[in-house]
């Protein structure tokens, strides 16, 4: 889908952020960006986005897949609803920002809250939901314009642990449905392992890819006990601890 | 019933003070030119309504308009600081010394400046009341979560779009709670300007007939108009609280 290559972002402090981050996504792939706080994991992401412009390298993107308004969903680590805004209404907000009626995309919008499970708060308000809706609802407002990639920044990290696995599931399910290309990024060994096809290991100051490892736990309500996500979490942590002595 | 004895409380307080008030008079036979009770100022309301009733109709005109004048300046001035920093840096500096200027120095001035009286009062006013509503809608502009910022630029959103369907939202509460300052400002720079223009010779507002009445030793009339105001700044007060309440519901219903 795209192709970073000898990408590099410092900022205008002098702190280099990322350097020499050369990778190839294909479409479909479900990607953790997995490393410790300040390895500059977001920063990627937001040059993904095209939020940020890298300071040295590339992004190539494969004809037909360059991102313009919309093709980019975004799911920040706080919901970020319109706090004056319904359940429904902030699915909405994508779609009336480019010009869209309510009413031509009602439908859209119930259908997009009933895939994240929310299907009869679509009239609730932020403050009546708990951290886990106001998050489904946050995902479904990045779905809702069939975006072509989606981008997470550590979106369960505020969550409990229950909350936490089920939406881990949830989303894993909704990938394997969709198809969607997705970037993950996370500082969970165990959350990139149970989510991702492949995991971007990186190792921090400035942020440099350490490991590219394909994931290839079996699909199944054991996921999270099989030998072989046992044998991943073992080999990622091998990995930090080779690239991040003590 | 706690909730009850605590929204009581203000009351019965002020019952007990104004009994004491009352009794004190009389004990000490105080002359009502000095200290009238309670019961003189209400006898003097009642005299003096015809002339103290258009006099607080005339100040509370000078209030509102300026409250409006400053919410327009307010808001426009603190929308464009958001929108351009060097606009910002330009006018900043300026809006606190304005604000921290005396209004009663600068009014002989803008009585001199404006000759039409009800215009110079509303200006006074308006010096007085802007800088909350400006100061609270930048702030409240300035805090609009970056988030939601980049997300509107993900989505290709205008600038007018991120205007009015983000940061003016956004800012909704912190400019209340600008605008509740400044109703109570906007009364509080209308008197101190009837004060000035009143001993230029013109106005008819309160402030004007507190001044004549104590030129003519009248103080429970005086005392009158001192309640009409006090009560007139308590209104204000609690409407705007109510505005505020009204126009936040959807976000507070849980």
């Amino acid at each position: 889908m795209f192709t970073l290559r000898a990408l590099a972002k410092q900022f205008p402090n002098g702190t280099r952020a990322l350097e020499d981050i050369t990778a190839d996504i294909q479409a479909g792939e479900f990607v953790a960006l997995l490393g410790p706080s300040g390895c500059g994991k977001s920063t990627l992401l937001r040059l993904l986005a095209g939020l940020e412009a890298p300071s040295a390298g590339q992004i190539t993107w494969d004809a037909g897949h360059k991102p313009g308004p919309g093709d980019v969903g975004f799911v920040f680590q706080d919901a970020t609803l319109l706090p004056w805004a319904t359940a429904a209404e902030n699915v909405y907000l994508p779609l009336r920002l480019r010009g869209q009626s309510r009413a031509e995309t009602a439908p859209l919008i119930e259908t997009t809250l009933a895939r994240v499970g929310l299907a009869e708060f679509a009239g609730a308000r932020p403050k009546a939901l708990s951290g886990g809706m106001k998050m489904r609802v946050s995902i479904a407002r990045a779905l809702v314009s069939n975006p072509m990639l989606l981008l997470m920044d550590e979106p369960f990290a505020a969550l409990d642990e229950f909350t936490r696995h089920r939406l881990q599931e949830d989303l894993h399910h909704l990938w394997r449905e969709t198809g969607k290309t997705i970037v993950f990024v996370t500082h969970s060994i165990y959350e990139a392992s149970f989510l991702a096809s492949r995991i971007l290991v990186m190792s921090p100051r400035p942020g440099r890819i350490a490991a590219d490892i394909r994931a290839s736990v079996p699909e199944g309500p054991n996921r999270r006990e099989c030998p072989e996500y046992i044998a991943l979490v073992h080999r990622i942590t091998e990995t930090f601890r080779r690239v991040m002595p003590l | 019933m706690n909730q009850l004895r605590e929204r009581l409380a203000p009351f019965v307080f002020g019952m007990l003070a104004l009994g004491l008030w009352q009794g004190s008079v009389w004990a000490l036979a105080v002359p009502s030119y000095v200290v009238p009770g309670p019961i003189a100022i209400f006898n003097a309301y009642l005299s003096d309504y015809a002339i103290l009733n258009p006099a607080l109709l005339s100040t509370l005109t000078v209030t509102f308009t300026a409250l409006l004048a400053a919410t327009l300046l307010g808001v426009f001035l603190a929308v464009a600081m958001a929108a351009s920093t060097l606009f910002r840096a330009a006018i900043q500096p300026w809006a606190v010394i304005l604000q921290v200027t005396p209004v009663v120095a600068i009014a002989p001035l803008i009585i001199i400046w404006v000759n039409q009286p009800f215009v110079a009062l509303v200006v006074c006013a308006t010096i007085v009341a802007f800088f909350p509503i400006l100061s609270n809608t930048a702030a409240g502009l300035a805090a609009t979560p970056p988030e939601l910022l980049d997300l509107f630029h993900l989505n290709g959103a205008t600038r007018w779009q991120t205007l009015f369907l983000l940061r003016l939202p956004a800012a909704l509460p912190n400019f209340l709670t600008g605008l509740r300052i400044s109703g109570t400002l906007a009364l509080v720079g209308a008197v101190v300007a009837e004060f000035v223009a009143g001993s230029g010779g013109f106005a008819s507002g309160l402030a004007y007939r507190i001044i004549e009445a104590s030129y003519r030793l009248e103080i429970p009339r005086m005392f009158a108009a001192l309640v009409l105001l006090g009560v007139s700044g308590i209104i204000i007060y609690a409407a705007l609280g109510l505005l505020e309440r009204f126009l936040l519901r959807k976000r507070n219903a849980a």
